[in-house]
């Protein structure tokens, strides 16, 4: 066993503990701790697969933000000292149905996919930003529309398209959704001197 | 996840392939110890210095005059403190609480480059890997303040996130106004863009760099909970803040997490803004570069003359952040602390405005030099810089490929891994 198939042993195992534990705590705060193990060891799984701008994203993003806001939602709300959520066993059904059905589905797009045919592995050995890791230009430069990568391989007839689109309406679609929050948290204006 | 130490492996020829392994071991000991080392170095800093600004003279007996041993015998008398847990606590995580900061606070050392090549982990994305490891340390933080059970803790760790997530926008907008400059946010490169005369330093880039920086070491300072923004601690009204109940070792790791993120943020600025691990004086840089640059030829001499510019570098490199940690101590012993509410004013109401400013300013200076002057920059052609910057960069990753691979297949024929390495990065 080399250096990377240990530290893979050793973070897979800390993400799937992590996520088992987040199920089995009943405290709020707890769960939370358990979520950031879980999701801190997903991003060290990133980096081991050399994924180092989207294991960032996942530590900025997930455990930075999200997790944060979490915590801070629960200080600021709970009545009690230790915010406690307990589930009924109606509950416990209902949801390792959908868990059971997710990993069905997990397992069957992985089964799906030919690891084994050498396309695969070619495609990962032979293009060489791919190799040395440093995959952040490219993705750059597909947001903006363009992917120097694939136009090099390509006959040059016609350009590859990029990602610009999705990007520009994903942009967009988060700014409606900030007008939108931001106006329900908003302060109701109440009429001068009745209040 | 080591240094890039050919240099120091040529030393170890007649060990086979272990060469590269105690190369390794050597360099990730210091890295290790340049986290350990800091804050030692700057507690007694800061007790020196708030010392001689309130007219006292600071710590003078242990280890002579100057008292530099004095963090030492603090660290002494915390190892024995009892471990307390308070009743109320949510012990589990009131104990892991102290090491989610000290943990966050050291790895973000793992990406900084020290000098040319000299990183543990050469990232394309250093700069967003670095800013989103120290967002973590937070979350220690708010734990502790949580999980104590006082309500003292409660309000330092409610402070601490409403701070947090509020100053966390304009730290990464004011760090994005060099990387517009600069084209890249891989910090090796960045770093040596700025090569030549100090007028190369992204500080003296445009107008919009300028005040960036200025706005980035405000932001820095609050984003480390130092004073005049230590809210979360705001021993006045909160006893201690979010560490109140700790005692002992776990509440020095909150301290050396606290200093060490301190040196982290005060090294991302130099080497955004300040040219990093470069002298500022052309003659020195050139040289230097030029050491670095034979010793990739081979011969042992060589090699060893490398290895010292890149000794120099970090030193350099180290002063710079060091006196950004010194401004940090003075500004704390020299203003007075803001309310919350002035703190969240600052953030929200001028500094997130001003950073955007900068950030769309920076992103049409180019255009408004263009449109004047014909060029892009005011000082010598970036392109230049930054072609030379990405030839040192893939040197340097060069150097890293050439030690990780043998070192993590322990049994591999070290001289013929090497050799097809270093051709295959470099062209």
């Amino acid at each position: 066993m080399n250096g990377e198939s240990f530290l893979f042993t050793v973070f897979a195992l800390a993400t799937c503990l992590g996520a088992i534990a987040v199920v089995f705590s009943q405290t709020v705060v707890r769960m939370a701790f358990w979520l950031v193990i879980s999701l801190g060891s997903t991003a060290a799984l990133f980096f081991l697969a050399k994924a180092d701008f989207v294991g960032a994203a996942q530590l900025l993003i997930y455990v930075g933000g999200t997790l944060v806001l979490l915590v801070f939602g629960v200080m600021l709300t709970a009545s009690g000292p230790y915010l406690k959520i307990i589930t009924s066993p109606g509950e416990i059904m209902m949801g390792s149905c959908v868990g059971l059905l997710f990993l069905f589905v997990v397992f069957a797009s992985l089964d799906g996919v030919k690891w084994r045919e050498p396309s695969v592995a070619a495609m990962a050995a032979g293009n060489p930003v791919v190799a040395t890791g440093n995959t952040l230009r490219p993705i750059g430069l597909s947001f903006l529309g363009s992917r120097p990568d694939q136009d090099l391989i390509s006959d040059g007839d016609h350009l590859t398209p990029g990602y610009l689109l999705p990007f520009e309406i994903v942009s967009v679609h988060l700014l409606v959704v900030l007008i939108g929050a931001a106006y329900l948290a908003r302060a109701k204006r109440r009429p001068v001197g009745s209040g | 996840m080591m240094f890039a130490a050919q240099s120091i492996a040529d030393f170890f020829q007649g060990f086979g392939g272990w060469q590269y392994v105690i190369a390794a071991v050597i360099h990730a000991v210091l890295l290790v110890h340049v986290f350990a080392v800091s804050p030692f170095a700057f507690i007694w800093l800061e007790r020196k210095v708030s010392g001689r600004i309130q007219d006292r003279l600071g710590p003078t007996r242990v280890g002579g005059l100057f008292g530099w041993l004095q963090s030492l015998a603090d660290g002494i008398k915390l190892v024995q403190k009892e471990d307390l847990c308070p009743t109320a606590a949510d012990s589990m995580l009131f104990r892991s609480a102290p090491y989610i900061v000290c943990v966050s606070s050291f790895a973000a050392f793992m990406v900084l480059p020290f000098s040319h090549g000299w990183v543990a982990v050469a990232a394309d994305c250093g700069l967003f890997i670095i800013l989103a490891i120290l967002s973590l340390e937070v979350f220690g933080i708010i734990m502790a303040g949580y999980s104590s059970g006082s309500k003292w803790s409660l309000f330092g760790g409610m402070r601490e996130a409403a701070q947090m997530v509020s100053y966390e926008i304009p730290l990464a907008i004011c760090a994005l106004v060099p990387v517009i400059a600069a084209g890249s946010l891989n910090l090796g490169e960045v770093g040596g863009m700025q090569r030549g005369w100090f007028t190369n330093w992204f500080l003296f880039h445009d107008p919009f760099t300028f005040i960036a920086f200025f706005v980035y070491f405000v932001v820095a300072t609050a984003s480390c909970k130092r004073a005049p923004f230590d809210l979360a601690e705001a021993e006045s009204e909160l006893v201690g803040g979010f560490h109140t109940e700790y005692s002992g070792m776990r509440w020095s790791f909150f301290f050396m997490g606290e200093y060490a993120s301190m040196f982290a943020v005060c090294a991302i600025a130099s080497i955004l803004f300040l040219g990093g691990w470069n002298t500022g004086l052309a003659p020195i840089d050139d040289a230097l570069y030029a050491a670095r640059h034979a010793s990739l030829d081979g011969t042992s001499s060589a090699a060893a003359m490398g290895y010292l510019a890149n000794v120099i570098g970090a030193g350099v490199f180290a002063a710079k952040a060091s006196f950004g940690v010194f401004v940090q101590v003075w500004l704390r012993w020299t203003l007075p602390r803001l309310r919350i509410d002035q703190v969240m004013t600052t953030c929200l109401k001028y500094l997130v405005p001003i950073s955007c400013f900068l950030f769309l300013g920076a992103t049409l200076w180019p255009l408004i030099l263009v449109t004047g002057m014909g060029r892009t920059t005011w000082t010598s052609p970036i392109g230049d810089r930054a072609a030379e910057g990405l030839q040192e960069t893939r040197d340097g990753s060069a150097e890293v490929s050439a030690v990780t691979v043998p070192s993590i297949e322990i049994g591999l024929v070290v001289p013929a891994a090497s050799s097809v390495d270093l051709e295959g990065v470099v062209q």
